[in-house]
């Protein structure tokens, strides 16, 4: 099933070239439910941050779930498309861009809700350490600080790791482009004329990028749970925070990267570049975090449970068997029961089967989510204050949720529209041979380099 | 040796009246947020009386606890502020600078007695409580949080005065105003750093407990209340 490079460039390049009706209605509609999210916010600074639902003693509610949850998508990407490039797995080449773009665009959107939930989100720029005449410098010591350098660390880390291998499609384009878009194309490719150098100089970048994209990608949600954990907070205080988070950003970021493919492979028709094996192999990691999902859950419960501290103890059977308990095993339902034999039974573990379960996993670590946060803040120590009244979210935080899926879709849409969803070069790479023997080449030098360290260490001994 | 200003408070003379409730609304310009918005638990009571029933009806018998800002020593909701809105003053308060916070809420959930309160909306006063504005303290607007300060304005009064008239700072010779209300003196406020202090010493007392602990917040309110009588170490603290 060999395609001609001039294949692959006609099939990856269609969407660029035109837009449909349906396209522009349904990007219409989703921009539409944006402008209405914005208008929610806009009516929030306008009352007062009262108009949300959260109250005493649950000051986080929607807009931290949402938080959480849009930095543990962005663990899709750059996470995963880096380790896949490490280990040198020949299947993800059509796969990173993809995933790569969910990092970018779910960052960015999870980095705007700890904004929208300020009480005065028009002071958000006290966060930053720049130089004010009052010598005032934000706290160092507040999780809240970490996540602000982390997020942003992450964002430019993975923004980088997004553009670089971009270029030469870039170039690919510029060359096809005529009039104002050839412009901006060839500003975007930086001159890029595809020599051996610039070659080689792309596969370093790329590589040193990969490494340093994987410790940052784990340190952003070790912080984010972080601002749990470092709360004297009955089932927050906990050590386990960091690597259970973690996990629950990839489980969930996978299955946003299979749904987000499944959606790519059937609206712009790459059913031969997005092949079951991609979605069998996903499926296949996907089924790797379920289990270890369902090992951190248990692991937390079963020693807040045997520890039987009695403000611990009070949140737990809230959520084990009181009014939070439906949300609760309807999440153990997603996370687990439901993806587990889907993806566990090779029959099952085709693309329908594998989006499913993706979709149940999406909403069990949203759920998953809220029920770390609200439960705690509503069962606080003292039982006087005690919610008296159940949070629930206004019209505001369920519009202002529904804007952030709307602008998520919106952006992937206009992506695609934009940029070769699928990376070609490196498609072309998996496929070419002249290409192919290029990358040969340079892993060989590589090689011995290698070698040669080895060889001039043991002779300095 | 530096203030640590202290409180003590005798559960064995409260009688719940909330005098000091009504007293710390008047003092501090803390708004009354309306019938709709104390219903979905947004009211704010810098001091609240904790009331607690014992036994099954009709042997019951109602326990009050006074719950105030414990000004910790080594409070949970300082460090997680990420804009020092929230910090440890010179004389062991814990200070809310009220323009400096961005209202992440953070601090509120990291308070383990949760006595930190929220302007969810710019405040408002049921007529004719509009008239009666302290002065001495500033009003809060939206997306601000707000605590009990031990009166700070009158500590800074006081201080004022004392310096102004070259002499030391006597013991009780200003008090907040739950204290300055408690009609059964249930309450007494001072400086803990000085050992001949009327609060030093019944923070001294057998009687002497301190809420939640074992949070490790080290909260320098001490509540005194008489044992159960349930165990010879409890009768031997009478």
């Amino acid at each position: 099933m060999q395609k001609t490079p001039e294949q692959i460039n006609e099939d990856l390049l269609r969407p660029l070239q035109g837009t449909g009706n349906v396209y522009r209605v349904v990007l219409a509609f989703f921009v539409c439910v944006v402008i209405v999210a914005g208008y929610a916010f806009g009516h929030q600074i306008d009352n007062g941050i009262g108009v949300a639902g959260i109250r005493r003693p649950v000051f986080w509610g929607f807009y931290i779930t949402n938080f959480v949850f849009w930095i543990g998508l962005s663990h899709a990407g750059t996470l995963i498309s880096a380790i896949l490039r490490l280990c040198n797995a020949t299947w993800r080449r059509p796969v990173t861009r993809c995933a790569e773009v969910i990092t970018v665009f779910a960052l960015s959107i999870g980095a705007a809700f700890p904004v929208i939930h300020l009480g005065r989100p028009w002071v958000a720029f006290w966060l930053f350490p720049y130089p004010s005449e009052r010598g005032i410098w934000p706290n160092i010591r507040s999780p809240l600080l970490w996540d602000f350098f982390a997020i942003n660390t992450y964002l430019m880390g993975s923004v980088t790791f997004l553009l670089l291998p971009m270029i030469p499609d870039f170039a690919l384009v510029r060359d096809r482009a005529v009039g104002f878009r050839k412009k901006i194309y060839s500003a975007l490719s930086l001159g890029w004329s595809g020599t051996p150098k610039q070659w080689h100089r792309l596969e370093t970048a790329m590589h040193i990028m990969a490494i340093a994209v994987i410790p940052v990608a784990v340190s952003v949600h070790s912080i984010v749970s972080w601002d749990f954990a470092m709360a004297p907070v009955p089932m927050w205080h906990s050590t386990i925070f960091a690597p259970y988070f973690v996990c629950g950003a990839i489980f969930s970021g996978i299955a946003a990267l299979i749904i987000a493919m499944a959606l790519l492979r059937k609206f712009l028709h790459l059913e031969e570049y997005l092949l079951p094996i991609h979605f069998e192999n996903l499926g296949k990691l996907l089924l790797v975090m379920s289990l270890l999902w369902v090992y951190f859950v248990a692991s937390e419960r079963l020693t807040a449970w045997y520890g039987n501290e009695p403000a611990e103890m009070t949140v737990f059977w809230l959520t084990q068997r009181g009014s939070f308990s439906p949300l609760f095993w309807t999440m153990v339902f997603c996370n687990f029961i439901l993806p587990f034999p889907i993806l566990a039974i090779k029959k099952l573990r085709t693309i329908t089967g594998c989006v499913i379960a993706s979709i149940g996993v999406v909403i069990g670590m949203w759920l998953e989510r809220f029920l770390i946060i609200v439960p705690s803040l509503s069962r606080k120590y003292l039982p006087y204050s005690w919610a008296t009244s159940a949070y629930r979210p206004t019209w505001v935080e369920i519009t202002i949720t529904a804007g952030t899926f709307a602008a998520m879709v919106m952006l992937y849409m206009l992506f695609s529209k934009f940029i070769p969803i699928i990376s070609v070069w490196e498609l072309k790479a998996g496929q070419h041979p002249v290409a192919a023997e290029e990358y040969a080449r340079f892993a060989d030098g590589q090689t011995r380099l290698a070698d040669e360290l080895e060889r001039s260490e043991a002779g300095a001994e | 040796m530096a203030r640590q200003w202290g409180m003590v408070i005798d559960l064995d003379r409260c009688t719940g009246c909330e005098a000091c409730v009504v007293a710390c609304h008047a003092e501090n310009n803390i708004d009354t947020v309306g019938e709709d918005q104390a219903a979905r638990g947004r009211a704010k009571h810098w001091i609240r009386v904790e009331r607690y029933y014992e036994g099954e009806y009709p042997d019951i018998k109602a326990k009050f606890m006074p719950v105030l800002c414990q000004q910790c020593a080594a409070a949970p909701c300082e460090p997680v502020c990420p804009t020092f809105a929230s910090y440890h003053t010179a004389e062991g308060l814990n200070g809310q600078i009220y323009n400096r916070c961005i209202g992440t809420r953070y601090c509120a959930n990291a308070c383990p007695y949760t006595v930190r309160f929220f302007n969810w909306f710019n405040p408002v006063w049921d007529e004719p409580l509009n008239l009666q504005f302290n002065p001495d303290v500033s009003i809060r607007s939206v997306g601000m949080m707000e605590k009990c300060t031990f009166c700070v304005q009158r500590i800074k009064a006081a201080e004022i005065q004392a310096e102004a008239e070259k002499r030391p700072l006597k013991d009780g010779e200003f008090a907040p105003a739950c204290v300055q209300t408690c009609a059964p003196k249930a309450m007494v406020f001072g400086d803990l750093n000085d050992p001949t202090s009327e609060v030093a010493r019944l923070a001294r007392s057998n009687r002497a407990t301190k809420l939640l602990e074992e949070t490790g917040a080290r909260p320098q309110v001490t509540y005194l209340k008489r044992g159960s009588w349930n165990g010879a170490e409890n009768a031997e603290n009478a």
